[in-house]
């Protein structure tokens, strides 16, 4: 059967289960979108390509399910970089469709031209030019094969006019891929894994150190099984959060930048680091030279180039984090040692830097909202429902993180290496998408929500009933958290005190606005806001100047964590002025 | 963590994907390291859906072992093989051409065959020589040259093999076939 490029490529999607896709059409992509219409595919029109892309990354990252977008050529295209890079940085497995000129004018400057493939070369896992209709399937068995599998990543596909436009004979699409230079190792080497039950069972102030990898890998599950085992005190990262039950009694907290004192302090005083799927960022290492001095590591990531790229390893395990777990959890079930009783000290010590560091902040009943309380209001009440969680950048989003209370993987969705504000709404857009009648909560900030905010309209025009609760500052607040910390509180430029009134906008857009300005306000409010259908973005008038602690200094060491907002030593901020 | 007092040169061999777009991903990541290609020459193999490349590059062990491990991450990396500490046999050539006024010509012809290079062209007043050999006899030649002077040279990439009767491609234990295999499975 000879079909159109435009055809098969809606015949490849169909077959690859892809049944919504995020998008925008303009000229070079005319034609797909022309087939579209004869295809059952759910396409949701974003106002602009980035929040396509971030909804796109909501989309995977809620659901396991490796996102699609649509763009044109040009400005369609480069409007998804960002994104691009963002889901480099997280893994998130997402596939984008460029239009792209007409081959015979490619590098003409023609309208719309852009070198999509050179300017997406170093944002995405891999990406194609289809220069024969007839290649198309097996591009985009590809593209989805490379997306998801190993350690996931973004994966573009331009496709020039005259190839979707063409026609070629389409039998079937695909069923196996076989790329030869492409094997991700699954499971890790048995020595190797040994090596670790070995150091795990003599280890007498281990920590498990976990990341983004084991949401994954669905390895939650796996996890939980290796804390019980083993009964070690566990910490997560930004992108990690959801992989331990945050009841769990061995939860520490988030560590890092903002992270609590006790998870930090654990990572300082440890003589194990059981890191698996993190990648060792900065946020979480601090100094590099000060960080793990005296501990062993042990590091499990699918990705090679993770392990050993920012801290010496002593036993690396390159594998499926899934996988992984299961052949260390059956390793270690027959070792015999009384875990409780060997980490007795350990927790002694842990519960100390529990009791004397908690996170902490004072709300006066009758003073402005502080966002911590807001943030916590908005966990405490919504719980039940067991909601997904997307959050902007800044200080709302490290609140957002270290009050988080789910029980769930796939529940926090954040922008971690990239840290793209303007994320959250977009995310949560397409988390709804994923999830129509699941509870979709944006923890946003009015900085953050001001980037992407003009897609509200989708949410009514699709009936996505996102909630959104703007920590409203009217400052970008971590900014100037660092204005006021290192630059002698020299504010430049994070002034939002003129403002939309989020109400009316969310009112002219045709979704529900509501807005807190007292403490006692927050809880009634945020119940109306669940309550209400269809999208409601949720004014939470907050203190102004609150400043997001622990924090420990950029470039500092862990043990130089400020755990208060007391001053702050002055050789913290040499060279940060 | 990387300080130049501890570069030296590495040696790599890569078979790629021959499709476009190929030699810019290698370049970009290199690039992205901060390194500077030192030299690069990448031709069709035997079989023409794959290309090999040797890169040579000045860097530290700890950036090289990142980029070794991020060369294999890129998809249409099929193999990477870290010729530095294997011995291996590395040519480079150069065409070079040199003012050869009468009185001089016999001299050049003379260096010309200690270093067993060849004229390739002749007019009354240039010899064009090709010269061929590790990057010392390159030097050394055109550091003998220099007094006629020079007009020109044009120099390739280090062309490198690893010495033994191991292949690059059976390093793979047999899962990549060449098409030199290939055609002697057919015959």
């Amino acid at each position: 059967m000879r079909l159109t490029g435009s055809e098969i490529f809606m015949k490849c999607l169909q077959a690859e289960g892809v049944h919504t896709a995020f998008g925008h059409p303009g000229g070079a992509i005319l034609h797909g979108y022309d087939v579209m219409l004869d295809y059952p595919l759910r396409h949701i029109l974003c106002r602009h390509e980035q929040v396509a892309i971030h909804a796109v990354e909501g989309y995977y990252k809620a659901s396991g399910q490796t996102g699609t977008a649509i763009v044109t050529s040009g400005p369609g295209a480069t409007n998804t970089v960002t994104g691009l890079t963002d889901a480099l940085m997280d893994s998130m497995a997402i596939v984008v469709f460029t239009g792209q000129v007409p081959t015979a004018v490619m590098g003409c400057d023609a309208f719309q031209e852009a070198d999509v493939v050179g300017t997406t070369r170093t944002c995405t896992k891999h990406n194609f030019l289809a220069l024969k209709t007839e290649e198309l399937p097996r591009i985009i068995k590809e593209a989805y094969h490379i997306a998801r599998s190993g350690r996931p990543g973004p994966v573009l596909v331009d496709l020039p006019k005259d190839i979707i436009m063409g026609r070629a004979e389409f039998k079937d699409y695909p069923g196996e891929v076989s790329i030869r230079g492409y094997n991700p190792s699954v499971n890790g080497h048995p020595g190797q894994i040994r090596k670790a039950a070995e150091l795990i069972a003599t280890a007498r102030r281990p920590v498990i150190y976990g990341g983004g990898g084991i949401i994954h890998a669905d390895a939650s599950a796996e996890l939980t099984e290796l804390v019980n085992l083993t009964q070690i005190p566990t910490t997560l990262t930004l992108m990690g959060l959801g992989a331990l039950d945050t009841s769990h009694p061995l939860w520490l907290g988030m560590l890092g930048m903002h992270g609590t004192y006790t998870a930090n302090m654990c990572m300082v005083h440890t003589d194990l680091m059981i890191a698996i799927g993190p990648r060792f960022d900065d946020r979480v290492t601090g100094k590099l030279s000060e960080f793990a001095k005296n501990c062993k590591i042990i590091h499990v990531d699918i990705d090679p180039t993770s392990i050993r790229k920012n801290v010496h390893v002593d036993v690396p395990i390159v594998g499926d984090v899934k996988r992984v777990l299961i052949q260390l959890n059956a390793e270690l079930r027959k070792i015999k040692r009384d875990w409780r009783k060997d980490l007795e000290e350990w927790y002694g010590q842990i519960a100390e830097w529990q009791r004397t560091h908690p996170l902490r902040y004072h709300q006066a009943p009758d003073g402005a909202i502080k966002p911590q309380y807001a943030i916590e209001q908005i966990y405490k009440v919504t719980e039940e429902h067991d909601p997904i969680f997307s959050t902007g950048v800044g200080q709302h989003q490290m609140w957002a993180a270290q009050y988080y209370r789910g029980h769930q993987p796939r529940r926090f969705i954040t922008s971690g290496g990239l840290g793209t504000m303007g994320f959250g709404f977009p995310a949560a857009l397409g988390a709804q998408a994923a999830f129509p009648d699941k509870l979709v909560i944006d923890i946003d900030g009015d900085g953050s929500f001001q980037m992407t905010m003009q897609d509200l309209i989708t949410c009514v025009q699709y009936n996505l009933p996102v909630k959104i609760f703007l920590i409203n500052n009217r400052y970008l607040g971590m900014v100037r958290q660092w204005q006021e910390l290192f630059y002698g509180k020299r504010y430049s430029q994070v002034d939002l005190e003129i403002q939309p009134d989020f109400v009316k906008l969310a009112e002219a857009c045709g979704a529900v606005g509501l807005r807190a300005e007292r403490p006692g306000d927050v809880r009634p409010l945020i119940e109306k806001a669940v309550s209400t259908p269809g999208p409601v973005v949720v004014d939470l008038v907050c203190e102004r100047e609150e400043n997001c602690y622990p924090m420990i200094p950029a470039g500092s060491a862990i043990k130089d964590i400020i755990d208060t907002g007391e001053p702050i030593p002055e050789k913290l901020f040499q060279g940060w002025r | 963590m990387t300080d130049p007092k501890h570069y030296r040169k590495y040696t790599l061999s890569i078979l790629v994907e021959n499709h476009q777009g190929v030699l810019a991903k290698i370049a970009s990541l290199i690039a992205a390291k901060g390194y500077n290609i030192d030299s690069l020459s990448v031709a069709e193999t035997l079989d023409p859906t794959i290309s090999r490349m040797t890169l040579s590059v000045r860097g530290d062990e700890w950036v090289m072992e990142q980029v070794v491990k991020q060369l294999h991450r890129i998809i249409d990396v099929i193999k990477v093989v870290d010729l530095t500490d294997e011995a291996h046999v590395g040519r480079e050539m150069i065409f070079v051409r040199v003012n050869a006024e009468p009185v001089n010509r016999a001299e050049i012809l003379r260096i010309a065959e200690i270093f067993r290079g060849r004229v390739v062209d002749v007019t009354p007043t240039t010899y064009t020589l090709e010269i061929t050999g590790e990057a010392g006899k390159i030097e050394a030649v055109l550091e003998l040259l220099q007094p006629f002077g020079i007009q020109e040279v044009v120099r390739s990439g280090i062309l490198a093999i690893a010495r033994g009767s191991k292949t690059i491609t059976k390093r793979e234990e047999g899962r990549l076939r060449l098409a030199g295999q290939k055609h002697a499975s057919a015959e």
